[in-house]
């Protein structure tokens, strides 16, 4: 057997049904390999940095390692954008790149680069492979340390000798030895005992979650925690979908994009319980401010991540879910009686807030768009944001039932969506929903992966919201250049119908609000990949 | 405010442009840095001197906990450790001030190691605080070049 052969194998014992890449002689011997497992589909992509996307996308929505493989130099650079994104939203990944023969390392020959030097920074850990025997412990470990303590990708570069070197047997092992890696899962009990009695003790409880609930899949004991103890809950745009929009405690998104009285209630609460979030500039704007007046119990699984932004009372490091059900196992009774006072304020405050709209008629309005949209998917359908004002109006205006709501939070890459809703949907198989969501300047970034849905057949809805300008550079201009626009304006986009017809695929145009639900009902219905084209005001501000 | 870390490391390649590569991204600053081999040839032991805030002081040790490469961090003030340095510095001599710098390495309890016509090379391990002792007192003679390990350094022992 092959090390390129056993590359395959590590992928097939992982369960790995997917993986997205692009060819070139340095990975050709892996994507060789491929052709001999029945198991796992290579997926197409366009362009590298899709790979990455669609990786994070399949990961997402399965809670399982998103893979993809690319060839060396400018194949792993082109990856790297897709690495980044992954890293700041800590999806986890396992990225293959080829590389120059293990000889000629460092001799700057045709195709060479330092990948793994380059994503140092990017990355939870990366492998630069030098003997073929090592393969399968590689794996083994990569695939742990991806998805465990603090998700994130990690990168495995093999190069082409190494791939075509023969390995005696091959023996994917059970277990991982790492000495230096070993996550903590449960939170200390003295520090749940201290939450519990400053709950006990709490007027004025917040709950702020982030995406960690989500990566640890802990929706439901978050669902447990807030309703049996009363807690109000908001959350960052990592955390969006951690209960539906109609969930009794749910108080919406903070942070500068967030709803208004979700901030006042960041504010004014006096026992804040930070769980799975980094308390990161976009949540909270000040955040040496926030723990002032009061106790802020902060929950991760990342100790560099307490105390990086905020000074917290009560520390508890560990697993999102592990931590939440160790407090049920405490058992505590605890008055909710004194809650009752501060929720009623909270409604006060979200009726008091609400933003206002006053949208342009004769245009599709972004924001009615988005929630029309979200309550005709399916419940657990996936809703995938780019990233702009586009994103800004997914993310205020998304209505959560049980499914899956996807953008990059922590990079903010455009692009984004397209390739990721496909990787969520090939994941996902026939029956998801999966709707993309993007700007006219997004769409141009990646709109060439409609050729790999149309190839694969996977069946994305999406939806572009055009406004003819780069919106959200266009709005910061606006506000902070006195609406002096620099290099914000997209003429010259295509004709997205003509576009539509040569991908061939169906396209609708929608102008205004007129029978919007008839024409999103339509859209959706479609079992093909489709295009739908939205006209907005390209005043509109988020 | 000063800080010294004792980092053990796996001894690979690639390990030392990781830790440095951190402390490049994170604005952490690197005051010095010495590496060497533990008894146990699959571990490094790097001694890194730092400063800064306390909020930067407990992010370095977090955020080198991080790196999967690390095993176990010992964070120290100079006070509690028992912190040396090695110096050699080469100067340039005559008949004249030839008595003062003999004097000078005898106070300092520097050794000559090396020595032709007009150069003598001395070396000297000690604290850092006197290393630089050491070199304030050399710049009266000229001085043609040094080099210094940086701060090696253990916790004092303990019963």
């Amino acid at each position: 057997m092959l090390g390129c052969d056993a590359m395959v194998k590590c992928l097939e014992a992982e369960g790995v049904k997917a993986v997205f890449g692009y060819p070139g002689v340095a990975i050709a011997p892996f994507y060789n390999s491929m052709l001999n497992t029945q198991e796992i589909e290579s997926v197409l992509v366009r362009t590298e940095q899709n790979a990455g996307h669609a990786a994070s996308g399949y990961s997402r929505v399965t809670g399982k390692v998103g893979v993809c493989a690319v060839t060396s130099g400018p194949g792993a650079t082109n990856l790297i954008t897709g690495i980044a994104t992954a890293y700041a939203d800590s999806i986890p990944m396992v990225c293959i790149t080829g590389q120059v023969e293990s000889t000629l390392l460092g001799s700057d020959v045709f195709q060479e680069a330092d990948i793994t030097g380059a994503v140092e920074s990017f990355v939870k850990y990366s492998y630069l492979v030098k003997n073929a025997a090592d393969i399968p412990r590689i794996f083994k470990e990569a695939f742990h340390i991806a998805n465990t303590g603090r998700r994130g990708p990690v990168l495995i570069d093999v190069p082409i000798d190494i791939q075509n070197a023969k390995i005696d047997k091959f023996h994917y092992p059970e277990d991982v030895n790492l000495r230096t890696y070993k996550p903590t899962v449960k939170g200390n009990a003295a520090q749940i005992k201290k939450l519990l009695k400053e709950l006990s003790k709490a007027k004025r409880p917040l709950i702020c979650a982030g995406g960690g609930v989500i990566l640890s899949g802990a929706q439901q004991e978050l669902d447990r925690f807030a309703s049996t103890y009363q807690i109000p809950v908001v959350h960052t745009m990592m955390g969006i979908g951690v209960l539906p929009t109609d969930h009794g405690m749910y108080y919406g998104m903070v942070g500068n994009n967030g709803k208004p009285y979700a901030n006042v209630a960041m504010n004014e609460s006096d026992l804040l319980i930070v769980v799975g979030a980094r308390v990161a500039d976009r949540a909270v704007n000040q955040p040496e401010l926030i723990t002032e007046n009061k106790i802020m119990v902060h929950i991760d699984v990342d100790p560099a991540e307490i105390g990086k932004n905020a000074a917290s009372t009560i520390p508890i490091v560990g697993d999102v879910k592990t931590i939440l059900n160790q407090i049920f196992d405490e058992g505590q009774e605890i008055s909710t009686a004194a809650h009752k006072g501060w929720i009623d304020t909270l409604d006060g405050y979200r009726e008091k807030l609400a933003k206002k709209r006053n949208p342009r008629p004769g245009f599709v309005d972004p924001a009615e768009f988005v929630k029309r949209l979200s309550m005709s998917m399916k419940d657990d359908g996936i809703y995938v944001a780019d990233v702009g004002q586009n994103q800004i109006w997914s993310c205020a205006n998304y209505f959560m039932k049980k499914g899956r709501f996807l953008t990059t939070g922590g990079m903010g890459t455009m692009g984004y969506s397209i390739p990721a809703a496909m990787g969520a949907k090939r994941a996902l198989g026939d029956d998801a929903q999966v709707v993309a969501v993007c700007g006219d300047g997004a769409f141009q970034m990646s709109f060439m992966e409609l050729a790999t849905m149309k190839q694969h057949a996977i069946n994305v809805k999406v939806i572009v919201l055009k406004n003819n300008y780069l919106g959200m550079v266009r709005q910061y201009q606006h506000f902070t250049y006195n609406d002096n626009y620099s290099v914000v304006d997209l003429s010259g986009s295509p004709d997205l119908e003509m576009l539509a017809k040569a991908y061939s695929i169906p396209f609708v145009r929608v102008t205004d609000m007129e029978d919007i639900d008839k024409k999103i009902a339509d859209f959706l219905e479609s079992d093909e990949t489709a295009l739908m084209e939205c006209i907005i005001d390209p005043m509109d501000l988020v | 405010m000063k800080k010294i870390y004792s980092v053990l490391v796996e001894n690979r390649s690639g390990v030392l442009a990781k830790i440095a590569g951190l402390f490049a991204r994170r604005c952490f600053n690197i005051d010095s840095l010495a590496v060497g081999e533990t008894d146990d040839p699959t571990t490094s032991c790097m001694t890194i001197v730092s400063s800064g805030d306390e909020r930067t002081i407990e992010q370095i040790e977090k955020q080198l906990n991080k790196k999967l490469d690390v095993f176990k961090i010992k964070t120290f003030d100079e006070t509690e450790a028992v912190p040396r340095e090695l110096m050699l510095v080469k100067v340039k001599y005559n008949r004249t001030n030839r008595p003062e710098i003999m004097e000078i390495a005898q106070a300092m309890k520097a050794d000559i190691v090396d020595m032709s016509k007009n150069q003598m090379m001395l070396q000297i391990c000690d604290r850092p605080d006197r290393i630089q002792t050491l070199i304030k007192l050399l710049a009266g003679v000229s001085i043609v070049e040094i080099a210094r390990t940086g701060t090696l350094a253990l916790p004092r022992c303990t019963d």
